[in-house]
């Protein structure tokens, strides 16, 4: 008798196919609406792009968005590079010396708590412990908030990375003289570049989308604010934010938010983009 | 401190005793040695010397201790945690596990050569001028006399001259083995420790890499571990044998090879179980 | 020849002083290097610390002000100095809830997709793309729940969404906003199953769904619920893909569709213009986020203890 004609095969056939079906069209629902978003935000935000944008600052009619692109770009770096310097250094020390002891599994499961904490909460605990104290909204707390947010991925892609070195360039390192300091600055960081920079990427691109821990930090502004960072600080997502709660009345500002976003989120994919590019460089 | 136990005027003389008489001085010596990778004891009572400018290889099967054995001469061991050494190691005439030695300077005088090739994600040149940095601030100029002076001792030299700049890990796995002999003799190391270093090439790298050591012994005490019988007694003037981490007969390596004392070595060695 | 020599006789020999020196300098910066690091490691904990504290010591005058009352009180009323966490705290809990029914089956559909069925021309594109929607910042989400989600759910179903936003927009919002997250995740502990597993229950006449359903799901179990529940994490603590769509009704909302608020949304909403009491007890529900968000994450960690990948 031909197997494939049994009762049994034909219904494990059957409910094969019927579960194939389900995922492709859970794959369809899901790149349905994630493909609706971008087309929204494509059609609704191209149309509120012109040189201008990038030019002029906020205002409560027309003007552009120049100052909170500036604000955020300015925020953003800071907050990357204090932040490459702590986890860089915390990275290293978990993937280099901490060994197996308690402190090293702590400090892990802290840093993995903090890496998915709530933006909102850091936005709070920045606001208690430097706004309050410095008594107004500042450039600085916005960068702190961030940094708090960039930190532990940072310490994350650093100890991934430099876990992937093997130990045996340790060993050979180690076998020829070198102290460990040097080994880790010389061989180990060489190997584990691209990789870190690819986690630096990514967390730049994550913290220049965030909007929450920037509600009680920096605030926002109308005015261009070049380098101060001791005064409130334009910044992209909470214009976008105001411009549709607050100042929701007026269209041209909602129109506006909508170019926002669509330069941030063309700014984000364009850095995703280039994590990739530096990440498959490596391999 | 550690600065008494180097050796040249000792190299010297040494050479001046072998050209006279056949009796080689000792390099390394070891005393009772037992090794605990926590409860295991994976070396047990080892007491052998090894003979200066010569080659000695160790042999035996896997897991018999001879990778952790010469481990312990340059103390690698010591980048881990939970091992543990009791007895002594020589080096002429100086225990290296004595308080106050420096392990640095200790493994800048005792080279060791990998079972897997181990360049550094930098350039070729680099890679070899890498160790050679750490201790000795040369000119420019001097710095690449002493590279290609490496590199060609290495035979390597006429390969890779055109490519000094690019990536060490670019290079073919026979090439990289030979860059990472390379980096070690370009600090020129007393002893040079070699485990299993043929064991992940193909048989005309392997061919290379036994001709240089076989040149490289004029000059330096070479400790050898391999899995390869045949190569052991191609290569090498002296062969021990070990055997669940002790040491069971440690002999000239003709001697072992055709008139064994013990019989768990002559089972080996006809291949009666490894 | 005389060059070999040259180069031979300047090797290393007696310890000059200089190379003295030069060791003991390199021995102290390793003795500092280390100290360094672990210094900046150490900060994390702290940090750590710190928001705690900081929290709980802004927060304690609401605490010590309602108790335990804080938790089943129904009101939030700014007016009358009635402030209840029970609405934010049950429009989270809910939200996050509707957003994993709705997600989960999604992202396991295409993850299976992905590394099962999909042809292979369109398996690294598609990958790509769904990593890189992951990264799109989640106000692009709520904005787009408001402006287009939110009107099409009061046009087609005025009956079930009479308003369009409310906890189940919401919640929609959510599971499209962490279907990106979780496919992502499940894709890539899929892919840690080794192929010659598969190959040997394909071996045995397996269909796609039994080898999935039967090898495959069972040996990366672990990090796919790890995966649901880090999401399950992002979908509590979300701001502004809620804020925008949730509808900001401050008290208990009895339907699931009705409108409501979320701690997150809450706190966005409120924070600037509050002050005394209410600052404080919205400190204090900033704290209950945290410490929800703190127990979800210690599960997910405790369930993902086993497997290889780590994620987050």
């Amino acid at each position: 008798m031909d197997i494939n004609q049994t009762p049994l095969y034909r219904r494990r056939k059957r409910l094969n196919q019927l579960v194939m079906v389900l995922c492709q069209l859970a794959t369809l629902i899901g790149f349905v609406f994630l493909f609706a978003i971008l087309f929204t935000l494509v059609t609704k935000g191209i149309g509120a792009i012109s040189p201008s944008t990038f030019v002029e600052r906020t205002r409560m009619n027309g003007g552009g968005l120049g100052n909170a692109i500036w604000g955020t770009f300015v925020m953003t770096c800071a907050a990357t590079v204090i932040g490459t310097v702590i986890g860089v250094a915390a990275g290293t020390w978990l993937a280099e010396y901490s060994g197996k002891g308690l402190m090293a599994k702590v400090i892990r499961f802290i840093n993995d708590i903090l890496l998915s904490a709530p933006s909102i909460i850091i936005g709070l605990f920045i606001y208690a412990v430097v706004v309050v104290p410095m008594g107004n909204f500042s450039g600085w707390a916005g960068v702190l908030a961030l940094t708090v947010i960039i930190v532990p991925v940072v310490i994350r892609s650093t100890e991934d990375m430099l876990r992937l070195i093997p130990n045996s360039l340790r060993e050979a390192a180690a076998a020829l003289g070198a102290h460990r300091w040097w080994i880790i600055v010389r061989v180990c960081y060489s190997g584990a570049r691209a990789g870190i920079m690819t986690g630096i990427l990514l967390g730049f691109a994550r913290i220049s989308g965030e909007t929450a821990p920037l509600l009680f930090t920096s605030l926002n502004s109308n005015q261009w604010n070049f380098f101060d960072l001791g005064s409130e600080m334009a910044n992209l997502p909470m214009t976008i934010y105001q411009n549709m709660t607050i100042n929701a009345f007026i269209p041209d500002l909602v129109a506006l938010a909508w170019g926002g976003a669509l330069i941030l989120t063309a700014a984000i994919l364009i850095l995703n983009i280039a994590a990739r590019y530096f990440s498959r460089q490596r391999s | 401190m550690t600065a008494d136990i180097h050796l040249d005027q000792k190299r010297d003389a040494g050479a001046v005793e072998a050209a006279a008489a056949p009796q080689v001085a000792t390099k390394l010596r070891v005393n009772d040695l037992n090794l605990y990778y926590g409860k295991f004891q994976a070396i047990k009572n080892v007491t052998m010397e090894i003979p200066e400018r010569q080659v000695t290889a160790f042999i035996g099967p896997s897991g018999c201790g001879k990778s952790t054995l010469i481990r312990c001469f340059n103390r690698i061991h010591d980048l881990y945690e939970g091992i543990r050494t009791e007895g002594q190691i020589l080096l002429d005439e100086h225990d290296i596990y004595d308080t106050g030695i420096d392990l640095n300077l200790l493994r800048s005088r005792v080279g060791m050569v990998f079972q897997k090739p181990t360049p550094f994600p930098m350039s070729v040149f680099d890679n070899v001028a890498f160790g050679i940095r750490l201790y000795e601030k040369l000119s420019a100029r001097d710095l690449e006399e002493r590279v290609e002076w490496a590199l060609r001792k290495a035979a390597l030299w006429n390969e890779v001259k055109d490519k000094l700049k690019q990536s060490g890990q670019a290079l073919s796995g026979g090439q990289q083995q030979r860059l990472c002999i390379a980096r070690t003799i370009a600090v020129k190391p007393e002893v040079i420790l070699l485990d299993e270093p043929t064991s992940a090439l193909d048989p005309i790298s392997t061919g290379y890499i036994e001709d240089l050591i076989n040149e490289l012994k004029k000059d330096y005490t070479i400790v050898i571990v391999t899995h390869n019988m045949q190569q052991a007694a191609r290569i090498s003037d002296i062969t021990a044998f070990m055997y669940l981490g002790s040491l069971i007969e440690c002999d000239d390596t003709t001697k072992i090879f055709t008139q064994p004392k013990e019989s768990r070595t002559e089972d080996y060695i006809t291949g009666r179980y490894g | 020849m005389a060059t070999t020599n040259a180069i031979q006789a300047s090797g290393l020999g007696h310890l000059s002083d200089a190379t003295r020196k030069r060791l003991q300098r390199k021995a102290r910066i390793d003795v500092w290097f280390e100290r360094t690091l672990f210094a900046f490691a150490f900060a994390v904990l702290l940090l750590l610390g710190a928001i705690i504290a900081s929290l709980m010591f802004s927060s304690w005058p609401a605490i010590q002000r309602y108790g335990l009352d804080f938790f089943t009180e129904n009101r939030w009323a700014a007016n009358v100095e009635v402030f209840g966490a029970l609405p934010a705290i049950y429009g989270t809990l809910l939200t996050s809830f509707i957003a994993i029914v709705i997600a989960v089956p999604v992202s396991f559909g295409i993850a299976i997709f992905l590394t099962e069925q999909c042809p292979g021309f369109l398996r690294q594109p598609l990958s790509t793309l769904i990593e890189l929607l992951a990264g799109i910042p989640s106000i692009i989400y709520g904005m787009w729940g408001m402006e287009v989600l939110a009107p099409l759910l009061r046009t087609w179903f005025p009956s079930v969404f009479p308003a369009g936003t409310g906890l189940a927009t919401a919640g929609i919002i959510l599971a499209v906003m962490i279907i990106p997250f979780i496919t992502a995740v499940a894709r890539d502990v899929i892919n840690t199953v080794p192929a010659v597993m598969r190959e040997s229950a394909y071996g045995l006449g397996c269909t796609t769904w039994e080898v999935t359903r039967r090898v495959i799901l069972p040996s990366v179990k672990g990090g796919l619920v790890g995966g649901v529940v880090l999401g399950l994490g992002r979908a509590l603590g979300e701001t502004m893909a809620v804020t925008f769509v949730i509808g900001n009704n401050l008290f208990l909302s009895t339907t699931l569709t009705g409108q409501g608020t979320s701690i997150a949304a809450l706190i966005a909403n409120q924070f600037s213009e509050s002050d005394g009491t209410q600052r404080s007890a919205l400190l204090a529900l900033g704290l209950i986020l945290f410490l929800i968000t703190f127990a979800v994450l210690a599960f997910a960690r405790y369930l993902l203890r086993n497997s290889t990948g780590r994620h987050a």
